[in-house]
């Protein structure tokens, strides 16, 4: 044991100097950054430039500016953003699941000699850029693009895909994200025994009640791990809205935020924007921490 | 007795509306990729007609095409030296993140563990704006361009490089370490000697992913961005799609998506002969398993 604890010595200066160099990068470029949102939200605009004048000073924070913000969230046209995205975003991840679940079910439960091959189909996407995957729509959308004719050529159809159509934005955002949610849901079906599967069978329940009762309830956490992945970047998504719509009509609050920190003069909206975003998906994932402890309570007890 | 009659010929069903449903599936998620592809190679000027097969927008166009047009060029050369650079920075520190805090055992060490893992919940947004906030109010010895998001890309891609790499650490267990410390090696010595070179694989494709990721990163680039001249191929790409952009944008975009798949058939090799070293048999299928779990 004398010999081992010497190896392993948890206080050595190498395996603090090793750390280090990382965790200094983290806290310069990861921790401070988050703090300058405060300081920035909570401070002062440059009378004559218009500029923001960030506070470091916790003591000198100023709630005005973000009061306004949170009070034109709570009741005004912000507020209309963030429901719009709140709709859009929880449309999608129904999507992502009606569409994500049979084909991860299919995946890894049924597919034989297809696995391997299935498995890379569904890994390419991943390593597709997203840009790239929007640009390929854009164009298919276009009006004189192969999708659009398509679809214009149904009966009493007849859009223009682009131009602030909210089930196009919705449909970008199923196709750009199901890749995410994919992949960690076929871990969580990959991993389920498949003995159980039998033994509900030799119990009598007929494969549709095997479903319902048996994989669909061991498969609830990936679920809501899968769901929570692709949801958390859906909320900050900006770029599909812009390429896909371009409208204020289907504004998400990404949007909004790019367009206070970059487009005008009032970062510290964005700012606090950035913050009551924030404080929204750590509400967000305290839920989902919540599930899975209780998940695994229910597990060992 | 019935029942399991009924049991045994439901077990042996095939799924036919999944397994058509999953095909469609594979289609839907790939062909508009493909068509994306193909129109690089459009004779003509339009992204979504049709008009016959050339390189004109790769080589022979002598403005617009990707050899020419000064702008994509530009963004290409950008993506690529940001990603390099990004690999060179962030390989070593985050190495050294995940041999030190596997090891150094203490509250420190812990609250390191817990913020390595926020850059993969926090999205991209909230990341790349708070960067930008704290470059142009907080760090006046930054600007906005390259070195900025150089930096952007180092700090998502190091929580890559310690996932890859501990894995890996976790893998080979402490033995080989510990035997040779007993028979006299430093500490130090012990890393250089014997878990480095175990760790090469891990090293190399930790280093293709992060390659992976920066090239198609979108938003720390373009918040971080200081106008054209630092422009990389997907922020070049969402700032003209919507325009009038010939298929030279196309060919770009089919450039770097050559790019990445090299990256990822290079990584499933390495992962491949990892894992046939410790004498997996089913290294191809676990090694995309793992491919999977990222």
């Amino acid at each position: 044991m004398a010999v081992r604890s010497r190896i392993r010595n948890p206080l050595n200066p190498l395996w603090i100097g090793l750390a280090s160099p990382g965790m200094a990068w983290m806290a310069m470029f990861f921790v401070v950054p988050f703090y300058a949102v405060a300081a920035v939200a909570f401070g002062q605009v440059d009378p004559i430039l218009q500029t923001a004048a960030p506070e470091w000073n916790p003591r000198f924070w100023d709630f005005s500016s973000f009061s306004e913000v949170f009070d034109r969230v709570v009741n005004g046209d912000l507020g209309t953003v963030f429901a719009r995205t709140g709709l859009y975003v929880s449309l999608a991840v129904f999507g992502c699941i009606v569409v994500g679940y049979p084909v991860a079910y299919f995946v890894s439960r049924c597919a034989g000699k297809w696995k391997a091959t299935l498995l890379v189909l569904m890994i390419l996407p991943f390593w597709v850029s997203y840009l790239m995957r929007m640009l390929a729509w854009v164009n298919l959308l276009q009006p004189e693009g192969w999708a659009a004719k398509a679809l214009n050529s149904l009966p009493g159809v007849d859009r223009s895909w682009l131009n602030g159509q909210p089930i196009t934005v919705v449909f970008g955002l199923i196709y750009g994200y199901l890749p995410f949610f994919i992949l960690p849901l076929y871990a969580t079906l990959d991993r389920i025994d498949g003995r159980l599967l039998e033994a509900a069978r030799d119990l009598g329940a007929s494969g549709r009640q095997t479903f319902w009762r048996v994989t669909l309830p061991l498969s609830r956490q990936g679920l809501i791990a899968a769901s929570v992945i692709t949801a958390l970047p859906m909320v900050g998504d900006y770029y599909t809205n812009d390429l896909l719509s371009a409208s204020p009509r289907t504004e998400m609050i990404g949007n909004q935020i790019v367009y206070f920190l970059q487009g005008t003069t009032q970062p510290q909206v964005g700012a606090s924007l950035v913050l009551i975003l924030s404080v929204l998906l750590l509400v967000l994932m305290a839920g989902y921490l919540v599930s899975v402890s209780r998940a695994q309570k229910l597990v060992t007890r | 007795m019935i029942r399991t009659g009924g049991n045994s010929r439901g077990r042996t069903r095939k799924p036919w509306f999944l397994a058509t449903f999953t095909g469609l599936y594979v289609l839907w998620s790939l062909v508009p990729v493909v068509i994306a592809v193909m129109f690089s190679f459009n004779s003509g000027r339009s992204r979504s007609t049709w008009q016959g097969f050339s390189l004109r927008w790769y080589f022979s166009d002598p403005f617009g095409s990707v050899w020419n047009d000064e702008s994509l060029r530009i963004a290409l050369r950008n993506s690529l030296i940001l990603a390099v650079l990004t690999i060179l920075i962030a390989t070593p520190i985050g190495v050294g993140l995940a041999l030190g805090l596997t090891r150094w055992r203490s509250r420190p060490s812990k609250v390191a563990n817990g913020v390595l893992l926020l850059p993969l919940i926090t999205p991209e947004l909230v990341v790349g704006t708070a960067l930008f906030l704290v470059v142009t109010n907080g760090y006046s010895f930054m600007e906005l361009g390259r070195t900025a998001q150089l930096v952007g890309h180092v700090t998502f891609s190091l929580t890559y490089v310690v996932i890859v790499v501990r894995g890996r650490l976790l893998s080979i267990g402490p033995d080989l370490e510990e035997a040779a410390r007993d028979l006299g090696a430093t500490p130090l010595q012990a890393i250089r000697l014997v878990v480095l070179p175990l760790l090469t694989p891990a090293i190399f494709a930790a280093g293709v992913l992060v390659f992976a990721t920066s090239i198609d990163d979108f938003v720390v680039s373009a918040l971080l961005s200081s106008g054209a001249s630092t422009e990389t191929v997907p922020v070049k790409i969402y700032g003209s799609v919507r325009g009038g952009a010939t298929p030279a944008l196309n060919a770009l975009a089919t450039i770097m998506l050559v790019a990445s798949m090299v990256a990822l058939v290079a990584v499933f090799a390495i992962m491949r002969v990892m894992r046939r070293r410790q004498g997996d048999d089913n290294a191809g299928e676990n090694s995309l398993k793992e491919l999977a779990s990222w």
